[in-house]
């Protein structure tokens, strides 16, 4: 098991024909990740390293039974490409683009409720339950199968705390984004983490910024029986300055570094104050 | 992005939200001449893109041309948290009866729009937040229906009891809205609205912050930016595709993520060090953007050493390596240089960097070690 993603998922890859798009697709497929189809307007009829290009993602997913899809178009593009999968009824797309407008967001997040589609990000690396499936950009040599959950709002600092998971390896890395209006929280994974049977302890990476981890450390002393653990970046960052993330800002004094460890602290999460220090505390509990 | 009140005025001006009569002045002169043609007495307000200008001595009444003249020369050279007064607003005076808040932003859990409104007006909303947030009255706005006038006469009823003030603030709030979708906002915030002796209602003042990621749709509200309240590193970074922010400290970071940058402040810090700045170099980093970022990092006198974290997926260290290369051939780096590069092509990279002036490291943690110990040892 894993959460997300895995063997069974059949993905589209948006914006196959540009340059990342096409770098990726290829990667992801190489890693193992079945890819069924690539979707450009206008390039239908196409291939991309033997896999197909479809003008809508409609046609794409009733030609080739495809149930998730990875974003790559550029920010201004982003929305209606989310749009476009909640409209075709796939279960789960994921946005790498960075930039996307928060009012786009609103709305898309809106009609991806009301279809039962799940986004995730947008701004993010995307997830990989690793010998699985990798649905993202994350370099797969920093991932190995294994039985920690780890949930990030980073792309870089997700690898740096994976690779510190160890001989326990991982059993599916999600990064759910930068920015401030995103489809699927902490708490939507660590709900999914917990009802995983593979998944034996948790890692949540958190930033300054918004009150998602106050919300996930509620959820964790109220409903988790697995150890969790977390680390938050951004203690040394000044307040009102948008860190890199759009999502990232200490405002009117709240989303501090201090407040979201005090959480963490307060609902039995273990603080991982260094990426190193993480096997030593893995070992501890499990 | 952040503009100023005046041209929050003007925007409300344009979707016929009330504010008060009022004009921009940039010299002691103009500012008399505004006040002659509304009428004494006047405020006058810095104009400034931080808040807290009125503790600062930035806003007061005056009541003379003489006094005008003396205030609007005074305020006109103030320096407020870091930033030059370059223009005041003269306004006419309004007879106030009350104050109160309302604003909207996007609230992050709900993932929707939501209008805010409270009593308690003239007050920071964040202070009220913390102290009484029952006195913050929310309507959480449907983005397929927008902002429908019972929800708002319902804020109004509960804020003025009296149907009347009621049905103004509705379309006030509703017009607020307007702006708020159609300009991409991230932020209105109409504080205080006041009622007037006569029952009506005005913005005294005005707030508005548009969101960044939408500006390329908008190039009416980048026209409104103000680049005299921007560090100008972070102008010149921001035009290369980099993401700095200037710090205190001496340890120089460039490193890629935001996220694992954070990170690695964090870690100088611990260390006993203090990092100089934020910078992330982005994704697929070309040699020219790191010869940029060395050049920005350089520029700041307070920077013993320089760290370099990267941890390659998108980002080739080989990269990277060849764009340290490159500057400390370009640049005059007087500083020592640490180098932790990991991921996507880091052997090619330890390679090519082997014999250079730069050290390497093979974890984040020693390189964050060496540096502090570069610049000067922990304090």
């Amino acid at each position: 098991m894993s959460i997300l993603i895995d063997r069974s998922t059949r993905l589209i890859v948006q914006g196959i024909t540009g340059r990342d798009g096409a770098f990726h697709a290829r990667a992801m497929r190489d890693y193992g990740t079945q890819v069924v189809a690539g979707v450009t307007p206008g390039k239908g009829g196409q291939q991309v390293d033997s896999i197909p290009v479809f003008d809508s993602v409609e046609e794409a997913a009733q030609k080739t039974g495809a149930n998730a899809s990875i974003i790559f178009v550029p920010a201004g593009f982003a929305a209606d490409a989310m749009l476009e999968c909640v409209a075709a009824g796939l279960k789960l797309v994921v946005c790498i683009s960075e930039g996307v407008p928060t009012l786009d967001m609103v709305r898309v997040l809106d009609y991806a409720r009301q279809r039962e589609t799940r986004i995730l990000g947008p701004n993010c690396p995307g997830a990989i339950s690793p010998g699985k499936a990798k649905v993202g950009i994350m370099p797969a040599a920093s991932f190995t199968p294994g039985c920690v959950g780890v949930v990030s709002r980073s792309g870089t600092l997700t690898y740096e705390i994976a690779t510190n998971t160890g001989e326990f390896g991982q059993s599916t890395v999600v990064g759910i984004g930068g920015d401030p209006v995103i489809g699927t929280t902490f708490l939507d994974c660590l709900e999914m983490f917990n009802a995983d049977i593979e998944t034996r302890a948790i890692v949540i990476v958190g930033e300054i910024g918004g009150t998602d981890e106050e919300r996930a450390a509620e959820w964790v002393k109220a409903n988790c029986r697995k150890p969790v653990f977390g680390f938050i970046a951004g203690q040394t960052a000044p307040a009102d300055k948008r860190m890199g993330h759009a999502g990232a800002i200490i405002s009117g004094g709240s989303g501090t570094a201090a407040e979201k460890i005090k959480a963490f602290t307060t609902a039995g999460i273990e603080i991982v104050y260094e990426p190193q220090e993480l096997p030593g505390l893995l070992k501890a509990r499990l | 992005m952040k503009i100023h009140e005046y041209q929050a005025k003007e925007l409300f001006g344009a979707f016929s939200i009330p504010v008060p009569r009022e004009r921009v002045a940039a010299s002691p002169a103009e500012a008399v001449s505004f006040a002659r043609e509304l009428g004494l007495p006047v405020v006058i307000k810095a104009q400034v893109l931080v808040g807290g200008r009125g503790k600062a001595g930035g806003v007061c009444k005056v009541s003379s041309p003489g006094e005008v003249e003396t205030e609007a020369g005074r305020i006109l050279g103030m320096t407020i948290k870091g930033l030059r007064v370059g223009k005041v607003l003269v306004a006419e005076c309004v007879d106030v009866k009350a104050e109160y808040y309302v604003g909207i932003i996007v609230d992050r859990v709900s993932r929707r729009p939501v209008l805010m409104a409270s009593a308690a007006g003239g007050v920071e909303i964040e202070e009220v937040a913390r102290t009484s947030p029952g006195k913050i009255l929310k309507a959480v706005i449907e983005p397929s229906i927008g902002l429908p006038a019972f929800q708002a006469r319902n804020i109004g009823m509960a804020l003025f009891g009296d149907a009347k003030p009621a049905r103004e603030f509705t379309l006030i709030a509703q017009k607020l809205y307007r702006l708020f979708v159609e300009r991409d906002c991230s932020l209105v915030e109409i504080n205080p609205l006041v009622r007037l002796g006569d029952g009506g209602l005005l913005a005294l003042d005005a707030k508005v912050n548009f969101d960044d990621n939408a500006l390329f749709r908008h190039p009416e509200n980048e026209g409104l930016r103000d680049e005299s309240a921007e560090e100008p590193r972070e102008v010149e970074a921001k035009a290369a595709g980099l993401s700095y922010i200037k710090l205190s400290g001496n340890v120089g970071c460039v490193v890629n993520g935001a996220g694992l940058a954070m990170a690695t402040m964090d870690m100088i810090k611990r260390y006993g060090g203090e990092p100089a700045n934020f910078l992330d170099v982005g994704g697929s980093s070309s040699p020219e953007k790191m010869v940029t970022a060395m050049r920005i990092i350089l520029s700041d006198p307070n920077v013993r050493t320089i760290l370099v974290n990267i941890f390659g997926g998108i980002t080739r260290c080989d990269d990277i390596a060849a764009g340290l290369l490159q500057a400390t051939k370009e640049a005059d780096i007087r500083v020592p240089l640490v180098a932790r590069l990991t991921g996507t092509n880091a052997e090619k990279a330890r390679e090519m960097l082997r014999g250079s002036r730069v050290t390497p490291a093979g974890t984040m943690a020693e390189a964050v070690k060496k540096a502090v110990e570069l610049a000067g040892g922990a304090r």
